[in-house]
Formats: structure tokens, sequence, C-alpha cells
């Protein structure tokens, strides 16, 4: 005896319904709006102990999936201002939350110093970069490069050369190390220049690939994307700008 | 014991016992576990890759904390699930009766189940070690899979403690499932209770005792095959006896108690 039967054997309303009912939950999921993570959605973490409850023992993977989740409220399509509407506060504190997750990672280094200090809000540029500083503290050796990018920003984005200064010397005294490139602990002098941002940025990039400072490749064109859009951005401001 | 009582009455039990061994074996087989588990392996795998895609540094890093965090609770789910399922229907259909009345010692049927799906375990670890071993470094994946045997051997003696207590697939799946969570929290909750800043009183002190005491009687398993191991500092192999010792005292106890439960069942 065959241990099915034939498709015959099953009613015909019902052959009918199934693929009916398919098609149908198709089109009602086609005409609903497409999910989108909404920056004034962002709430605060929870604690950090309940985020460790929660990982069930494997934190650096939770922080991975946290980290992703952040990475979703970025500039939805047709906003101009970019992060405009996020809580940088909550902001702040999940990249804190993460980091201390997972202390061997830098991304929401990455994510502080390269995507979210674009927003064109001072208040909140320094609330990412003092992020990035207070990270920088906490392990110097290993995170001189996110600090090198805040100190081009500081300079740069919020006019503080001070500020851009103390971040500068900051790798300088606290990343006094062989692992260290020797040109990152002397950033102080080439941003005392009178570079543009776009010339401080190609030349700290160029640093870091030429040591082997960077290697993921997701990275490397991350960065060489940024650069990119900054010498469109410098292109399109000189043109207007004559 | 004289050598010839000894071979009259433990060689016939060790007989038995992989008699059951290797049934077990060949019956999970039959019920396609290789192909589940081969399904989800290669999901995680394919899941890991689009997570590589999304993330714009540290991407092989990402990958790997992925796909180990993936493989680890899809084998423990799979796995648990495996040994409840085919032990309740061996209780439904009076498979166990029947075996029973053929002279087979309790302890030696369960044994013998124990060791079929320990070599299950086995099995089950090799595969997943696969992907990870192709993406970390070979020494640390061979000690993430070892403490990861010695996780489902853990599970395996839970789930037929539950399966022996309960004979209900509902219940003994959940039972599992909350003493894998609480095992693997249970230090999470200890920091909680003791980091508190409520104020601080009876029904605190309370909490923070409690947590103390199920800490005592938990196998501490978010110590057991770590990710950070794949990717940060690498293993301490002192860590390995540790494991090892805990997890033969917390098996012969879980065995011990399905032994204590059978052993009072009337069929």
């Amino acid at each position: 005896m065959a241990r099915q039967r034939s498709i015959r054997s099953v009613p015909m309303w019902l052959r009918w319904l199934l693929p009916a009912m398919m098609l149908g939950q198709i089109a009602f999921r086609t005409m609903e709006p497409a999910p989108a993570a909404l920056a004034a959605q962002l709430a605060p973490p929870p604690a950090i102990n309940s985020l460790r409850l929660a990982a069930l023992g494997e934190p650096v993977g939770f922080a991975l999936l946290l980290t992703l989740n952040l990475q979703a409220f970025d500039t939805q399509p047709g906003i101009s201002i970019p992060f405009s509407q996020l809580d940088y506060v909550n902001l702040v504190q999940w990249l804190d939350a993460i980091s201390t997750l997972d202390p061997a990672t830098s991304y929401p280094l990455l994510l502080a110093s390269q995507v979210y200090s674009q927003v064109p809000d001072e208040a909140k540029q320094r609330a990412v970069l003092d992020f990035v500083y207070r990270e920088f503290l906490e392990d110097p050796v290993f995170r001189w490069r996110w600090l090198a990018h805040a100190s081009i920003i500081a300079k740069h984005r919020l006019g503080d050369p001070r500020l851009a200064l103390r971040y500068a010397r900051a790798i300088a005294d606290d990343a006094d190390d062989a692992r260290v490139p020797s040109w990152a602990r002397q950033m102080h002098i080439f941003l005392l220049e009178d570079l543009e941002e776009t010339e401080a940025a190609r030349i700290l990039l160029g640093g870091l690939l030429t040591s082997g400072t960077v290697t993921d490749e997701h990275e490397v064109r991350f960065l060489m994307e940024r650069l990119k859009a900054m010498e469109s951005a410098d292109i399109s401001s000189k043109a207007s700008n004559p | 014991m004289p050598k010839s009582i000894a071979n009259q009455v433990l060689t016939p039990f060790f007989a038995r016992t992989l008699v059951i061994a290797r049934y077990t074996l060949i019956e999970t087989w039959r019920n396609r576990f290789g192909l589940l588990l081969a399904g989800m392996v290669i999901a995680a795998v394919l899941a890991s890759f689009f997570v590589r895609q999304q993330t714009i540094t540290e991407s092989s890093r990402s990958q790997v904390a992925f796909l180990a965090a993936t493989l680890r609770a899809g084998s423990v789910f799979i796995v648990a699930i495996t040994v409840i399922q085919g032990s309740v229907r061996e209780f439904h259909d009076k498979v166990l009766e029947l075996m029973l009345s053929l002279d087979l010692p309790r302890s030696s049927y369960l044994a013998g189940k124990f060791i079929g799906y320990a070599c299950l375990s086995v099995a089950c670890t090799a595969v997943v070690s696969l992907p990870l071993a192709m993406l970390a470094d070979l020494h640390n994946v061979l000690l993430w899979a070892y403490t990861h045997l010695l996780e489902l051997w853990i599970v395996t003696a839970f789930a037929m403690l539950c399966v022996t207590t309960f004979s209900q697939v509902a219940s003994a799946a959940a039972l599992v499932l909350a003493f894998y969570v609480l095992a693997r929290s249970i230090t999470a909750v200890q920091l909680m209770s003791q980091s508190t800043i409520a104020a601080s009183g009876p029904a605190t002190d309370s909490a923070a005792f409690l947590a103390d005491a199920i800490a005592l009687v938990l196998p501490r398993m978010d110590a057991f095959t770590q990710t950070a191991w794949l990717i940060d500092a690498p293993v301490n192999p002192m860590t390995m006896p540790g494991a090892t010792l805990q997890t033969a005292i917390y098996v012969t106890l879980l065995l011990g108690a399905a032994m204590f439960d059978l052993h009072r069942r009337n069929f």
C-alpha cells in the first residue's frame, strides 16, 4: 500500500482554497506599507543587567543584533536632514550598552564617528564625539583611530580646533605604544596645518590603509565611499561658490 | 568480585546497554535527524552571510559571532526535541514495557538510551563545528566544540529526566527550555540581585538568596561554548577540566534522578 493517497482524494474546494488563500496572503502583505524604523521611535535601552539577562550567555552575538537593529534607524528615504529626529541621548546610551556587552568590538565607535556625527547639530555631534573619547580612554591602543576620525570632525565640522587638538594630544599621550603608528601620535601636527577636511580625511585614510590598521573589506569600502561623498560635496560647493 | 561472576553479570549488562544504544541511533537516523540537522546548519550559514553583508565593519567577526550563537542554540533545540520525542513515543507505544518484559534492567535501558543520544550529540557537534572551522581558528573551534558537546550531554540527560517524569512532549519540552534558559542566564540573575540599587530590605535579600540558591543547583552554562573564544582572546585550555567535571557531576545527578523515577514507575 502506498504511504500517501493521491491528490485526487483531496476535495476540490480544498485544492482551490489553499492556493487562493496563499495568493490572498501575498496580496494583503503587498498592500501594507514597507517597514521602517522611524527615528522618533528610538527609545532608551533597558538597564545593562537586563540586557545581559536577555543575552542568555551570548553577549557578543546579542550585541551584534542590537547594533544591526540600531543601524536600521538611519537616514530615511526622502528625509533631507540626516538623524535630525534621532534622540541622541538615547542613541549614545545604546552605543554605550553595546560597547559594555561586547568590550572587544569597535562597531559602536565607527557608527559614532563616521555615521552619527553627520548630523548638522552641534550638540548632537559633541555628544557622539564625547562618547568616542570616553571609549578611547578605556582602550587607547586599539581605539585610537576612532578618536583620530573624531578630531578631524571636531576641527572641520564643529569648527572647534581646541577640541580637535585635545583629541589629537590624547592619542599622543595615552596611545603611547609601539602598536600605534607614529604618524597617528603626531596627528596634532597635521591638524595644525591649514588642510581642508577632505584632505585631512584622505591623509588619515591613507595612513590607516598603509599601516594595515584597517583590513576589513566592508570597512574599507565604507570609508572610501565616505571619502568620495566628501569629495563630491567639495566639488559641488566650489562650483556654486567660485 | 571473581572474574567469572563479573563476566556473568557485567558483560550481559553492557551488551544489552550497547544494543539499546545502537537501536537508539538507528531509530534517530531513520527519523531524518541528519536531514534536520543539515537543514539547520545550511540555514544558519546562509543567514550568517546575510548578516556579514549588513555590517560595515568587523564583518568576519560578526559572521562568526552570529553563526556560533545560532548553531549553538539550534543544535541544543534539535537534540532536545529528538530525545523527548523519541523517548515519549517509546512510552506511549509500549515499546519500553515490551523491553522490560524481556528481563531488561531498567538502568540498562536508561544507560543505553543515554549512550545512544550521547553518540548522536558527538555527531551533531562535529557537523555544527564544520562551518566554524572554516571561519575561525581551528584550535579554538575544537575547544568550543568540546564544551558544546558537554552542554548537549547535560541537555540530553535533563530531557531524559523530564520524559521519565512527565511522559508528555509539551511538558518535557517546556521544562527543558526553562532549564536551559535559566542555566544560561543564572549568572546575570545573580549579578542583578547583587547590584540592585533599589531600597535594600528583606525582599531584596530574599531575592538575592534565592538567586544564589538556584545557582548552586544549576550548571553555569554561560561559561560553556563562549562565542568570544572564537573571535577574541583565545580560550584558556585550563577551563576544560572544570567544564568536564561539572558535566560529569550533573549528568550523573540527572541520570540518577531519571533512574530513580523509572524504578519507581509501575507498568
